[in-house]
């Protein structure tokens, strides 16, 4: 009787009992957590995205009349850059003049630039105060190398203190803006690869003259040389630095009037101003122009104020450089440990341990390596290499200080778990037929690892780099305490002789990104460039790992069919 | 020389293979062979048949330490092959198995060219002049007939070949460095009808130039292709003889029950 009423029930195809028994439910589930996911991705995505991206366009410059507090009228300029509607009472608690009435008043976040006139350069304006809103086309925007942005008209130049007549200064201001650029082109060549050549090869003199001085040495004939050397450099250095004072006195030369829309005159020299265009003069076609050449050089050109303007170049190479020299060094120990764990070691209760120790390891707060490498990669380590073989640099450290080696190490210890785990899986894929058929060949079991398995592993080997180089990429914290730095004087890898420096300290999008946004004098001028960089290091990690997914699908191609 | 290969049980039969009183045991406990005694003659086709899990294919392992690669194996007793005992502790596996090839039930090419899979076990031995390989790879590949099949794309990958073609690559891979005895562990059973009709025309072949032990679950390829068949239950070797006498004679009832058809 019962087994017949359930059948009945079961046959009912719309109700919820049968809904439910369906599984219909769970797929759903499924479904909606695996949209919500990939709604959560997106979004952060395009938030960066948009925000990061809107930086390069140059915004319009509004003109117009401001009431300020004390009822006066007074012409400013801008970039708006943000909106947002408040509550009137709060203004009104705060002390700020609101018409009765208004229930909400909309307040706008105006870029003035200018911050050497007004000591600002962000200000918060009400828009109910404006009046005569305008976007003049000759209203212009500079970029400096210092004081941030400045807005105002171009009144005249001046070349050698002497005023240069022209009826319209614009186009003969982009042309001597033109050649000073390519004045500060020759004098940063100048600086970075001559002068910067031979500075560094004159520390190196110091360093051996140290070396002998340490052992000993008393024969004259060798400090001569070190000072015959010395006297070439130098010799070299001083016919530099000849030209150096001549670019840089020709790069004084000219300067430009500017006057701000409140009518306050300044003379900046063109030496400082880095690019200089009017937003309200140009068409979609200049825009999108200067947007894509903005973003290029956001990527190309290093930082300047105290990292709040220009790009992100070494701190892109230093996080490229820092995660391959960690694959470097990740790859031989992992493939190593994982092969002897699955292929050699009795599995018994140690080698069960180990292996737990070994997740465990990847369970570990990051920030606890960092300690770790600064303990014993920085100060133990780098400190007895420093003993060993840099004796004539100290008491400066050499490998004793935080750099771009110990800053992989640090990350290789980190990541070494997924690369171990990852091995064993690739390697215990691998069908006992093979093996098999290669040892009975008369292959020793190193011979069969080293010729078929191994490479047939290769696959699973590189799906752990992939999961390593994407966790190492994105790391900060252990990096802050062996060798990141805010701003690095020189790149870690160049043209000086031995080319890679691994002792030197580096740059990093991760950190960047903090140090931008939390640690900047500026906030509002720096909060966009969090927003690139963010978008970068995103796009540098997917770069990295789309290059090691094709290596990856390369090798599976070549030893497909091995499930069949 | 020949003779004595086509008659079996000739008089000047020479033993390639000797198996006394060997023991096997899996964890300590479980007896998986039982006081196995044998002569194997030298070039000709031996086959041991019996039901699942009787000890054949751990017998054949035996015959080139494959059970050297399973945990808390222990086996005691003697084989000797050419006169030699391979389960002495220091013994070089390496060049047993070079002496004693073996080819698996499924085809296990490794994931390399067509070539390079014939080449594995010379390289192996350090062999890398392009000329030996060569010569080494076309006759191995002539021996297990798969030459002519093959001999326009041998740089392709091995996965690319068919099942039976596979079969026929990894005896040729085994005949490359030229071994004195072939185990073959059921080596048909993954294979269609006329690739099975290939293989057993290439032992035929070969037993002229190897001694070989074939492991089957088929009764009728047992009498099709070999000289001595040996049948074994539960561990133990019940009869061993002529393939003629075994299944037109058999001694033992257990054995006739068997072929048969009444158990197993």
């Amino acid at each position: 009787m019962t087994s017949f009423k359930k059948q009945v029930k079961a046959e009912n195809l719309d109700s919820f009992e049968y809904w439910v028994k369906s599984g219909a439910p769970w797929v759903w589930i499924n479904a909606a957590a695996v949209s919500a996911s990939i709604l959560l991705v997106v979004g952060l995505l395009m938030l960066i995205a948009v925000r990061g991206l809107g930086h390069f366009w140059p915004a319009e410059i509004e003109e117009f009349t401001y009431f300020e507090d004390n009822g006066q009228p007074h012409v400013i300029s801008g970039q708006l850059r943000e909106i947002e509607r408040v509550r009137a009472s709060r203004l009104v608690e705060s002390g700020v003049d609101v018409p009765e009435g208004m229930e909400y008043v909309s307040r706008i976040l105006l870029k003035t630039g200018n911050r050497d006139v007004y000591g600002e350069d962000f200000r918060w304006i009400l828009e109910h105060r404006i009046e005569n809103r305008e976007t003049p086309p000759e209203l212009a925007y500079l970029e400096r190398e210092e004081w941030g942005a400045f807005i105002g008209r171009v009144e005249g130049l001046k070349k050698d203190g002497e005023r240069i007549a022209a009826d319209d200064p614009w186009p003969v201001f982009l042309e001597m803006l033109e050649q000073t650029d390519a004045l500060r082109e020759q004098i940063r060549d100048l600086e970075r690869g001559e002068i910067g050549s031979v500075n560094y090869r004159m520390e190196r003199l110091r360093l051996a003259e140290r070396k002998l001085e340490l052992k000993d040495v008393t024969d004259p004939e060798a400090y001569a040389e070190i000072e015959r050397d010395r006297q070439a450099l130098d010799d070299e250095y001083e016919a530099l630095e000849a030209r150096l004072i001549e670019l840089n006195r020709e790069i004084r030369r000219g300067s430009v009037l500017m006057r701000t829309s409140d009518d306050i005159e300044v003379e900046l020299p063109l030496s400082t101003i880095i690019g200089a265009w009017r937003p309200d003069d140009m068409n979609l076609a200049q825009q999108l122009g200067h947007y894509l050449h903005k973003a290029w050089s956001f990527i190309v050109d290093d930082p300047r104020e105290a990292n709040t303007e220009g790009g992100i170049f070494p701190a892109i190479y230093g996080t490229v450089l820092m995660v391959l020299l960690m694959t470097v060094v990740v790859t031989p120990f992992g493939v190593v440990a994982g092969v002897y764990l699955k292929e050699y070691a009795k599995q018994g209760v140690l080698t069960r341990t180990i292996r737990i120790a070994v997740n465990n390891l990847a369970g570990v707060p990051s920030i606890v390596y960092g300690v770790f490498g600064l303990g014993f990669f920085v100060y133990t380590l780098g400190g007895s290499i420093d003993r060993l073989f840099f004796e004539a640099a100290l008491p400066s450290p050499t490998f004793g200080t935080g750099g771009l080696f110990w800053a992989s190490l640090t990350l290789a210890l980190l990541t070494l778990p997924v690369v171990i785990v990852s091995t064993e899986e690739g390697l215990a894929r691998i069908p006992r037929a093979i093996r098999e058929g290669s040892l009975a060949l008369g292959a020793t079991k190193w011979e069969t690892l080293w010729r078929t398995i191994i490479p047939m592993a290769s696959p699973g080997i590189m799906t752990g780099l992939i999961l390593a180089v994407a966790r190492a990429a994105g790391e900060v914290a252990p990096l802050m305490l062996v060798g990141v730095v805010k701003l690095a004087p020189s790149l870690p890898l160049d043209g000086n002789y031995p080319f890679l420096h691994p002792e030197r300290k580096f740059m990093h999008l991760g950190f960047h990104i903090y140090d931008v946004g939390f640690q900047s004098p500026n906030v509002e001028a720096a909060r966009p460039l969090v927003y690139a960089t963010a978008l970068l290091l995103v796009v540098v990690i997917l770069l990295l790992n789309m290059v090691a997914i094709h290596v990856r699908n390369g090798l599976r191609e070549k030893y497909k069919g091995l499930e069949t | 020389m020949n003779d004595s290969t086509q008659k079996p049980g000739a008089v000047e039969e020479r033993i390639s293979v000797e198996v006394r009183n060997l023991d096997l045991f899996y964890d300590g406990t479980v007896q998986a062979l039982d006081k196995i005694n044998m002569d194997i003659p030298d070039r000709q086709v031996t086959a041991f048949i019996g039901p699942s899990g009787c000890g054949k294919s751990t017998l054949l392992r035996c015959f080139n330490r494959m059970n050297d690669l399973i945990d808390n194996c222990v086996i005691e007793g003697k084989i000797l092959i050419e006169g030699k005992n391979i389960q002495k502790k220091k013994i070089d596996v390496a060049e047993l198995r070079r002496q004693v090839g073996m080819v698996f039930q499924k085809p296990n090419p490794f994931p390399k060219t067509i070539y390079e899979n014939v080449a594995y076990g010379l390289r192996i031995q350090g062999i890398n002049k392009r000329r030996v390989l060569d010569e080494t790879v076309e006759w191995a590949l002539k021996g297990a007939a798969l030459w002519e099949e093959v001999k326009d794309r041998l740089e392709e990958p091995a996965f690319g070949l068919s099942g039976g073609q596979q079969q026929r690559l990894v005896i040729a891979r085994a005949i490359a460095v030229q071994p004195r005895v072939i185990l073959l562990d059921e080596p048909c059973s993954a294979l269609d009808p006329i690739s099975t009709l290939k293989i057993e025309e290439l032992i035929n072949e070969l037993k002229k130039d190897y001694t070989i032990i074939i492991v089957t679950h088929n009764m009728q390829q047992a009498a099709r292709v070999s000289d001595k068949t040996a049948f074994m239950y539960l561990g133990k070797l019940i009869e061993h003889g002529d393939t003629n006498q075994i299944f037109t004679n058999p001694k033992e009832k257990r054995t006739e029950d068997y072929i048969t058809g009444r158990y197993g």
